[in-house]
C-alpha cells in the first residue's frame, strides 16, 4: 500500500479490529448492509415481474400499483438508490474511519443519513408505484423528492470529507476517488433531475439523460467501488498495490474520459453527430484507461493466485474485476455505429446494464459483505459451503443471463431490420426470454441461500455473545 | 496537484465534469436556442389531431363529455398533457421508443427520420425517445390506427395482436368496460394519435375519413 499505510506508526487490521466502536460506527455498517439486502429483494421482485411479463406468464394482470412498467422502473431504483447506495453508505463508514484514523464529521448525522436515506428510497418506491415517476431513467424519483435527496447527497459528502480533510501527509489512491466521487455525485443527481426536466426540452434534454445515466454508473457507482477495491484488495492479499503510477493514470484518465461518454446512450438520434463521435472517442479511450487499472489489479495478484480458490471476497472481487473488463470490452465495440444499427433498442444493451450491475458492482459489494459480516458479527460464517453456493449461483445466473440477452439482442437487431411483422420479433425473443427468467430465478436462489447463510450466522453470533456474557457475569 | 485535495477537487471532481457539461449539454443547448419550446397549447392546434379528438367524442359520447365535455383545442391541450403524464407514470418509454434512426430499414418501417425540431415541446421535457423497443416505435404511430383500436388495445393488448407481451391497462377505463375510457384512457388514446401528427405525411397508410362517413357505410 501507500507509503502512508505501511509506515511504523500506522496500526495493524488487527489493532484495527480491537479498536472496535471507537472508530468505526459498526451497527450501523451492519444496517446499511441488511437493508440494501431488503432493496436487493425489492429490486428482483421488480425484475422477476417484468420477466414473467415478457413470457406472458404474469399472475398479476390488470393490477395498478403491480403493473410490470411500474415495477420494471423499481427494479432500476431500487438497485441503484436502495441497494447500490446503502451498500456504499455501509462500506464507506468502514472503510473512510479504518483508512484515515478518523472518525465521520458526526455520529448522529450517520444515524440521521441513514434514517432519512431510507425515507427517500421508500418514498421513491411508493411514488413510482402511484404513477409519479418522471421521465428520465434513473431519474424517475418524483418530483418532490428531488430536492431532499439532493441535501441528503450533500450531507453524506460533508460526513464524509470531514475525516478526510483530517489526515497529513499524501493521500492514498482510494481517498482521490472518493473525494471526486462526493462531488461527482452531488452534481450528477443535480443536473440529471433538474435540468431536462424544468430547462430544456428536445434533443438537448436527451443529451443531459445521457449525460445523467451514464455519470451515475460512471461517476458515482464506479469511482466509489474501484476506491473500495483499492482499500480492500491490499488488505485482503496483504500487500500494497502493484503500480503507483498505473493508479494515477487509472483515476485521472477515468476523471477526464468519463463525463464525456455520456452521449453514447442515443447514438443515430437527432443529436448532431460531432457530438456523437465525441461521445464515441471518449468511450473508446475509457477502455483503454480501464485496462491501465485492470493491468494494476492483476499485477498485484501476481504470486498470490491461489488466495482466488481459498480466498472467497477476494474471489468475488476479482471475478468483478473480470466482468468489468468483459464489460469495457464489449461497450467500446457497441458504441460505434455499426454497432449501435444493430443491437441498439435490442435485449443487448439490457445484457449490458445487467452484467455491470449484478456483475461487477454487486458481487463486489458480496465479497465486502462475505469480508465484513463475520467482523460486524464477531462470529464466523455459518457454513462456508452455503457461501460458496452464493457464488456460484450468482455467477452461473449472471453470465447465462448475459450471454442469453446478448444472443437475444442479435436477432432482435436483425427481425428489426428485416421487415417482417413485429410479432416475428417477439415469437423470435421467446425462448431467450424463458432461459432470462431461469436465470434470474437462479440469481435469486443463490441470494436465498446468502440472506440464510446471514441469519444463521446472526443466530450463532448472539448465541455466543451472551454466553460470553454468562462467562464474565 | 494529481495527489493533492485540491487538485482533485477542483479539477477532477469539479473541472472536468463542467468541462463536460460545457463541450457536451451546453453545445445543443446553444444549437437550438433559435428552436422555440412549443407549449402543450401550440401543439394542441393541429387540425390532425383535432380530427381525432373530434371522432373520439363521437364514439364515446358520454365518457367523452363526462370527463373532456366539448372537443375544443383547450380541452385537447388537457387531453394531450394527461396523456403524456400517463405515458410517463405508466414507464411506456421503457419499451416503445421515439425516434427513428437512419439505419436498419427504419424509416420504411416507420417514415421519416427523426429530427430535432420535432422534438422541440413541453412534451419532451424530458425527451421520450426511449431505451428498448419491446414494442415498436411510436413516434410515426398517430393516425395509423383508429381511436376504437387503441381502446380495446390499451384494455387488453393480446386481444388484438396474439402473443403481445404488453401488459393490461384496465384502470385506463370505467366499469372495467373496453368501450368506457376514462379520462387517463381518452388522455392516452389522444397523446398516441398525437404522435407523428405534426408531419405532413398523416396517417401514413390511409386517409382520414371523417367518422359519420365510416359510419354510413361500415364495411367499406
Amino acid at each position: 500500500m501507500s507509503k502512508e499505510k505501511t509506515s511504523q506508526n500506522r496500526p495493524s487490521e488487527d489493532e484495527l479490529d480491537a479498536m472496535g466502536g471507537e472508530l468505526v460506527i459498526e451497527r450501523l455498517v451492519c444496517w446499511y448492509f441488511v437493508i440494501a439486502l431488503v432493496y436487493m429483494g425489492v429490486s428482483f421482485l421488480g425484475g422477476l415481474l417484468m420477466a414473467l411479463q415478457l413470457v406472458q406468464w404474469n399472475p398479476l394482470q390488470g393490477s395498478e400499483y403491480l403493473s410490470p412498467g411500474r415495477w420494471r422502473m423499481i427494479h432500476t431504483n431500487a438497485i441503484a438508490y436502495g441497494f447500490i447506495a446503502n451498500c456504499f453508505l455501509g462500506a464507506l463508514h468502514w472503510a473512510i474511519p479504518r483508512l484515515t484514523l478518523h472518525r465521520v464529521l458526526d455520529k448522529r448525522l450517520s444515524y440521521f443519513i441513514f434514517f432519512a436515506w431510507q425515507v427517500v428510497v421508500l418514498s421513491t418506491a411508493i411514488g413510482i408505484m402511484l404513477g409519479q415517476a418522471q421521465g428520465v431513467e434513473w431519474g424517475e424519483t418524483p418530483w418532490w423528492i428531488d430536492p431532499l435527496a439532493l441535501v441528503g447527497l450533500a450531507l453524506v459528502a460533508i460526513n464524509f470529507l470531514a475525516p478526510i480533510g483530517k489526515t497529513k501527509g499524501p493521500l492514498y489512491v482510494t481517498l482521490w476517488y472518493f473525494m471526486a466521487a462526493f462531488v461527482w455525485t452531488f452534481l450528477t443527481y443535480a443536473m440529471g433531475n433538474f435540468v431536462p426536466e424544468y430547462f430544456v426540452s428536445g434533443t438537448s434534454a436527451g443529451v443531459i439523460g445521457g449525460l445523467f445515466i451514464h455519470d451515475l454508473v460512471g461517476l458515482f457507482v464506479t469511482p466509489l467501488a474501484w476506491g473500495l477495491m483499492y482499500y480492500f484488495v491490499p488488505i485482503l492479499l496483504k500487500k500494497p498495490i502493484w503500480s503507483h503510477g498505473l493508479s494515477l493514470v487509472g483515476f485521472w484518465g477515468l476523471a477526464f474520459f468519463y463525463p464525456l461518454n455520456g452521449i453514447h446512450h442515443f447514438l443515430l438520434s437527432p443529436i448532431p453527430d460531432f457530438l456523437e463521435y465525441g461521445a464515441i472517442v471518449s468511450t473508446i479511450a475509457v477502455e483503454f484507461v480501464v485496462t491501465t487499472v485492470i493491468i494494476n489489479f492483476f499485477g498485484t495478484l501476481w504470486g498470490s493466485g491461489k488466495e482466488i480458490v481459498t480466498n472467497l471476497p477476494i474471489r468475488w472481487f476479482y471475478t468483478g474485476m473480470v466482468l468489468y473488463f468483459v464489460t469495457c470490452a464489449q461497450c467500446a465495440l457497441q458504441v460505434t455505429h455499426t454497432f449501435q444499427a444493430l443491437i441498439h433498442f435490442t435485449d443487448w444493451v439490457v445484457g449490458h446494464a445487467h452484467l455491470v450491475m449484478f456483475g461487477v458492482f454487486t458481487m463486489w459489494f458480496f465479497g465486502m459483505m462475505t469480508y465484513l459480516f463475520p467482523r460486524l458479527l464477531k462470529q464466523s460464517w455459518y457454513s462456508r459451503t452455503l457461501c460458496e453456493w452464493h457464488y456460484w449461483m450468482s455467477l452461473g445466473g449472471i453470465v447465462v443471463m448475459f450471454l442469453d440477452l446478448t444472443f437475444a439482442g442479435i436477432f432482435q437487431g436483425f427481425y428489426l431490420a428485416s421487415l417482417q411483422p413485429w410479432e416475428a420479433s417477439i415469437d423470435g425473443s421467446y425462448p431467450f426470454w424463458v432461459v432470462r427468467l431461469f436465470a434470474g430465478l437462479v440469481m435469486i436462489g443463490g441470494q436465498a441461500v446468502f440472506v440464510y447463510n446471514l441469519w444463521m450466522t446472526w443466530r450463532l453470533s448472539v448465541k455466543n455473545q451472551s454466553v460470553k456474557k454468562v462467562a464474565t457475569a | 496537484m494529481f495527489e493533492s485535495r485540491s487538485g482533485i477537487l477542483l479539477i477532477g471532481g469539479l473541472g472536468f465534469f463542467l468541462f463536460a457539461f460545457l463541450s457536451n449539454a451546453l453545445v445543443p443547448i446553444l444549437l437550438y436556442r433559435d428552436l422555440p419550446e412549443k407549449t402543450v397549447e401550440e401543439l394542441a392546434d393541429n387540425q390532425n389531431l383535432i380530427y381525432q379528438f373530434e371522432d373520439l367524442s363521437i364514439r364515446y359520447p358520454e365518457q367523452f363529455k363526462k370527463y373532456y365535455g366539448e372537443p375544443n383545442k383547450e380541452n385537447l391541450a388537457e387531453a394531450l398533457q394527461v396523456g403524456h403524464d400517463v405515458y410517463v407514470a405508466e414507464g411506456c418509454w421503457h419499451c416503445h421508443s421515439q425516434y427513428v434512426r437512419p439505419v436498419s430499414n427504419e424509416s420504411v418501417r416507420w417514415g421519416k427520420v427523426a429530427s430535432s425540431d420535432e422534438y422541440q415541446n413541453r412534451l419532451n421535457r424530458p425527451v421520450m425517445w426511449g431505451t428498448r423497443r419491446v414494442g415498436p416505435d411510436l413516434s410515426r404511430e398517430g393516425g395509423r390506427r383508429g381511436n376504437d383500436w387503441h381502446a380495446v388495445h390499451f384494455f387488453d393488448p393480446s386481444s388484438l395482436s396474439p402473443n403481445s407481451p404488453m401488459p393490461k391497462y384496465p384502470w385506463l377505463y370505467d366499469d372495467n368496460n373496453p368501450s368506457k375510457p376514462n379520462k387517463r384512457g381518452i388522455a392516452m388514446i389522444t397523446y398516441v394519435q398525437w404522435l407523428g401528427s405534426w408531419l405532413e405525411q398523416y396517417p401514413l397508410y390511409e386517409d382520414y375519413v371523417p367518422v359519420e362517413k365510416q359510419m354510413q357505410d361500415p364495411l367499406e
